[in-house]
């Protein structure tokens, strides 16, 4: 490969080891390019929609994934092409603005690709395919606003919120249970929910999962979880109206920062120390009992003589609980957490209704619960299933749904599901080309044609006829003037999205048009791709 | 411009048709291994650890076997999950979940497979395999991506029939003095699945009496022939109070009646302290020996304040050094040592003491008691037997038998038993034995086939057709004609409330009610509905990437 020749044809070293690098250029490189991204593409095109199926994938320590989130499968799915690369981004990217749609937006762009590589053979420039697409997904992004509807919804009249995160969920395996599923996610954010502020943050609902059970024992407890024991097997196992003590120190002696050494010399020193010692454990027992606190939760560990002080005390005690759940338990019990036993005051103990120990299995797990807290400001999902695989799949779809229903209260629109809102302003977009001048109407009318992919995977992926089904609900689109009509997935019979009950975000819809636009733009303004060439 | 490479070098893909293909035929593989120890005429397997010493278990209990595995097919993964989960979660059924499963997963292959085979119909470039139906409405086309999905369907539908059909059967026995025998039915019903053991009389015996709490403990004697295998069996005994395997120190009592017992966890060779950074530093030998003489003083202390607890035995988790285990000996006081943190948790809870670790205030501290203490030999070896205790929850078996193998299957057996028994008595319906349940559950399963219009019914059917392969198996392993043994099966099914199932003994179809075969119905459930899942699970799949393995250093 070379840059740069001299008059005789010999070439110039410019690059470092230009003999061994490989170069593509022109259109050659975007051809290149454009064939990666479709290769990503078509890997999720059969896990799209309600019917879409699962990849099942192998980590190099050979644990086994069960998936149908399109995050997840790029995620794990150790790519090595840098094209191949940036669609995991921009799958990953969806997922954490907007938590769901992660496989819609990379079959999107996989079909803007396509669409731009036929552009693209006819001679048009690729900086004019990519400002057309621009434009259409301007069009669209205006178009999906005019047809969104504003979903009303309170805090007592939640329906709107989990026939959404039905929706969501239906694609997952999970969906044997949808309706439960969704009413728990809808319930976990309502309870999380700052309506004032129109936020939620997320991170005050812990998703717990355990093996066993079966998936309709998922429950949601408004309260903490947690995975520990008591610290001594003679402790109660339930503590009603507990006053929690949350401690970040250490049943144990000081440890001074500074380096030192206490020196023994004398029989008096010696039995000083050893009063001193014990002296430490009685006070720091006596300091959790005088300020009135009925449990202690300790980040670390405590002393054998400790733990039987408090046990001596009628002070149960949880042990080695982490630091995130830690504070969890500080939000929802209203305590504050202590680094030091002589700050410890009544006021700063957290309150909760009950505290449990319950026990699971044949096998000796146990978990802790703590309810009826002082405030319910921080939930546990708690999911049950067959199986490892199952477990974790359920944890991602739980969070899908709590995606879904925290972006619903952050902006109520919703647009209608099933690729209804797809083929709505695939036909906009259409519509739109005809004002523009230029060869820029080229793309636009590629993007309109790209869009159609969608509802065709779904309606593939249903075993319908693809090419039928989507003409004659485009035809109905257009005839009925209702941008209500999508693919009848589940044969239902009806393909009015309104009446199937079948919505999306317009939030997420719209990022996924902006994501997939930008990502495909990038791709193709590459026309010079230098990689070291195989070894 | 060929396709570009996506994946690592190492790296697989497969999609559609052959990862359906891989994951079907690692997961019948799979099933088919452990079909052949369902049932109690089921053969047992021979699993041989790569480890060091190669050592070899003999085993008719599914999850042990799948646990042993090395596994690389990500299907059969899932099933050897399922099978753990089961373990963990009711204890038994672990063979049974697979083999559903399994058979769940052939049904399936057979109807992607009729489905596609008929009419290979090209229809543009996305439906490959095609099945033509003409419904009301022209034609429907269904690609083969479709079929799966039906079977999904189609086997949650049946699953749920099926569960609900053993709703309706099941019995609840709330009453106290049935519940007795019905545990003890499904204990003598378990053995006789479990395993050819002899003495399983003894054995249920045992199991229903220690229901709440008890211990495997094993001893083993080296027998060389199996009569005397038979008879040490036989001899097997279940001990009403609490057995450690310590040794009592020497020179302190064997033998004490009505004892007090302070079970403790404390250091007990030096007490170290505990001031971070403290370190002795002495400037002559004189010194030392003072220092030392102080740490003794401290020792003797301590051993002072244990002893004025008024106790006349001491258990202790840590080790006792001599020096106080002589103290002890001169107190009279029996000093058990480094007795394991699950056996002080269960000597606790029995003598009704609380575990001690500090001793200043001895007016507070709970003591354990019991009525006797004394030192046992059985075999060659000495225990501590404690007899008379407070709580009376707590109960010991001791296991004997010809060989380290055949005591470590009992024990298995026992464990799974004793799962069962404490799952019954949380939830006490119990379903009958012998292939009954399945029978019932394919039943409602046809009925629903019947009654359901469209593709999803030949799943449905397929769903009992699974179901019916359980006692399939059973008769097969136990070497009868099972196609006859089923066929009169579902004759009799067929008859309102029939309690016919197989039995293996006699080797022909007899009433379960009568034999006292019966099952718990939590595990049964647990059985079907994670086979479904995992089954659903599996189908569900149409693409397996497996990534590069990862390198290990020095390969």
């Amino acid at each position: 490969m070379a840059l740069a020749f001299d008059e005789f044809g010999r070439p110039f070293i410019i690059i470092k080891e230009q003999e061994q690098k490989t170069r593509l250029r022109g259109l050659d490189a975007q051809k290149a390019n454009i064939s990666a991204g479709k290769a990503v593409a078509r890997i999720l095109r059969t896990s799209l929609g309600p019917k879409g199926m699962d990849k099942m994938l192998q980590s190099p320590d050979g644990d086994v994934t069960i998936t149908n989130d399109g995050a997840t499968i790029l995620e794990q799915m150790d790519v090595d092409n840098q094209i191949a690369k940036l669609m995991v981004e921009l799958s990953r990217s969806q997922d954490y603005e907007i938590g769901d749609g992660t496989t819609g937006v990379v079959v999107m762009a996989g079909a803007l690709l396509e669409h731009a590589e036929r552009l693209l053979e006819r001679g048009i420039h690729p900086i004019r395919v990519a400002e057309g697409y621009e434009m259409a997904s301007r069009i669209a992004v205006e178009h999906l606003e005019r047809i969104a509807h504003k979903f009303e919804f309170s805090l007592t009249n939640v329906e709107s919120l989990v026939q959404t995160c039905m929706t969501t969920l239906s694609s997952k395996i999970v969906n044997r249970c949808k309706r439960s599923l969704a009413e728990i996610a809808v319930n976990a954010v309502m309870a999380v929910a700052d309506l004032e502020r129109k936020d939620v943050n997320l991170d005050l609902i812990k998703v717990e999962g355990k093996v066993g059970g079966k998936l309709e024992d998922t429950e949601l407890i408004y309260g903490i979880l947690v995975d520990k024991e008591m610290s001594h097997p003679q402790m109660p196992k339930q503590i009603e109206d507990a006053k929690i003590a949350i401690l970040t120190c250490p049943f144990e002696p000081p440890k001074p920062k500074t380096k030192h050494k206490v020196d023994i010399d004398t029989v008096e020193k010696f039995q000083n120390l050893r009063q001193q010692e014990q002296k430490y454990f009685d006070d720091m027992v006596q300091q959790c009992k005088d300020v009135g606190a009925t449990l202690v939760i300790c980040q670390w560990g405590f002393d054998d003589e400790a733990n039987h002080l408090l046990l001596h005390r009628n002070l149960p005690a949880v042990r080695w609980v982490g630091g995130v759940e830690l504070e969890l338990i500080a939000i929802a019990t209203g305590g504050m957490i202590v680094p030091r036993f002589q700050e410890l005051t009544p006021e700063k103990l957290g309150k909760a209704g009950l505290v449990r120990e319950k026990s699971f299995g044949t096998t000796k797990d146990r978990m802790i619960y703590i309810e009826h807290c002082a405030n319910s400001r921080a939930v546990t999902i708690f999911i049950r299933g067959g199986n490892k695989m199952m477990i974790e799949e359920t944890k991602r779809s739980i969070h899908d749904a709590l995606c879904v229903a925290r972006n619903l209260i952050r902006n109520n629109s919703i647009v209608y599901g099933g690729g209804a809102a797809e083929i709505s302003f695939s036909l906009a977009v259409e519509a739109g080309a005809d004002r523009y001048p230029g060869v820029e109407q080229y793309a636009i009318r590629a993007f309109a044609d790209a869009l159609d992919a969608i509802p065709m995977a779904l309606a593939e992926n249903s075993g319908l006829q693809p090419i039928e089904t989507l003409f004659a609900v485009k035809s109905q689109q257009t005839k009925e003037d209702n941008p209500c009509c999508g693919i009848d997935c589940n044969d239902v019979g009806t393909n009015d999205m309104h009446e199937q009950n079948v919505f999306e975000t317009l939030i997420g819809k719209q990022q996924q048009i902006l994501l997939a636009t930008q990502v495909v733009k990038m791709i193709l303004k590459i026309d010079d791709v230098i990689s070291p060439s195989d070894y | 411009m060929g396709v570009e490479r996506l994946f690592k070098d190492e790296a697989t893909e497969e999609k559609g048709e052959r990862a359906r293909m891989a994951s079907f035929i690692g997961a019948i593989a799979i099933a088919d291994l452990v079909k052949t120890t369902l049932g109690p005429k089921g053969m047992d397997k021979i699993l041989q650890s790569t480890g060091r010493g190669r050592s070899v278990t003999v085993t008719n209990d599914g999850a042990t076997i799948l646990k042993s595995l090395h596994i690389d097919n990500p299907a059969a993964k899932v099933l050897v999950d399922i099978s753990k989960v089961q373990d963990d979660e009711v204890g038994d059924g672990t063979t049974s979940v697979v083999v559903l499963a399994g058979e769940l997963l052939r049904e399936a292959e057979k109807l992607v497979a009729t489905k596609i085979h008929p009419m290979t119909i090209i229809a543009g470039t996305v439906c490959k395999g095609c099945e033509v139906l003409s419904g009301s409405n022209g034609i429907t086309i269904v690609s083969e991506s479709r079929i799966p999905w039906m079977s999904v369907e189609g086997y949650r539908m049946a699953a749920e029939c099926a569960r609900n059909a053993l709703l309706q059967r099941v019995m609840d026995n709330k009453e106290d003095a049935e519940i007795q025998g019905r545990l003890n039915e499904d204990c003598n019903d378990y053995f006789e699945f479990q395993d050819t053991l002899p003495g399983q009389g003894t054995f249920c015996q045992i199991g229903r009496r220690c229901c709440y709490e008890a211990k495997g403990q094993h001893k083993l004697g080296v027998h060389s022939d199996y009569q005397e295998a038979w008879r040490i069996f036989e001899g097997l005994f279940l001990d009403e109070g609490f057995i450690l395997d310590k040794k009592i120190g020497i020179g302190q009592p064997k033998r004490i009646e009505n004892a007090k017992i302070l079970v403790a966890n404390t250091a007990m060779d030096t007490d170290k302290v505990k001031i971070y950074g403290a370190r002795v530093r002495a400037d002559s030998m004189s010194r030392v020996a003072e220092i030392e003489t102080a740490e003794k003083e401290k020792m003797r202390e301590k051993v002072q304040k244990i002893i004025a607890h008024g106790i006349n035995c001491f258990v202790n988790r840590q080790l006792i050094y001599n020096f106080p285990e002589e103290l002890f000996a001169d107190a009279g006081i029996l000093a058990i040592e480094h007795a394991d943190f699950d056996g002080i948790e269960r000597l606790a809870l029995v003598t009704g003491g609380e575990i001690a670790s500090t001793f200043d205030n001895p007016e507070s501290v709970k003591l354990g008691h019991c009525k006797l203490i004394e030192e046992i030999m059985i075999g060659e070896d000495k225990l501590i037997h404690f007899s008379g205790v407070a709580m009376g929850q707590a109960c010991t078996i001791v296991l004997r038998g010809a060989s380290n193998h055949v005591l470590d299957e009992a024990e298995r057996s026992l464990h799974d038993a004793l799962c069962v028994l404490s799952q019954t008595v949380n939830d006490s319906r119990v379903l009958l034995g012998g292939g009954w349940p399945e029978m019932v559950m394919a039943q409602a399963v046809d009925e629903l086939a019947r009654k359901t219009p469209g593709k999803k019914s030949l799943a449905i059917e397929a769903f009992s057709r699974a179901l019916i392969a359980i006692p399939t198996i059973i008769a097969d392993n136990a070497g009868l004609d099972s196609a006859d043994l089923v066929a009169q099966l579902r004759a009799e099914h067929h008859k309102e409330t029939s309690n016919a199932g197989i039995d293996v003994i006699s080797g022909s179809v007899g009433d379960m009610a009568e034999l006292g075969i019966s099952e718990a119905f939590k595990v049964k459930q647990a059985v079907l509905l994670s086979a479904t899942e995992a089954a659903e699970m599996i189908l569900r799949v149409d693409e397996i990437i497996t990534c590069a393995p990862r390198r290990r250093e020095g390969m």
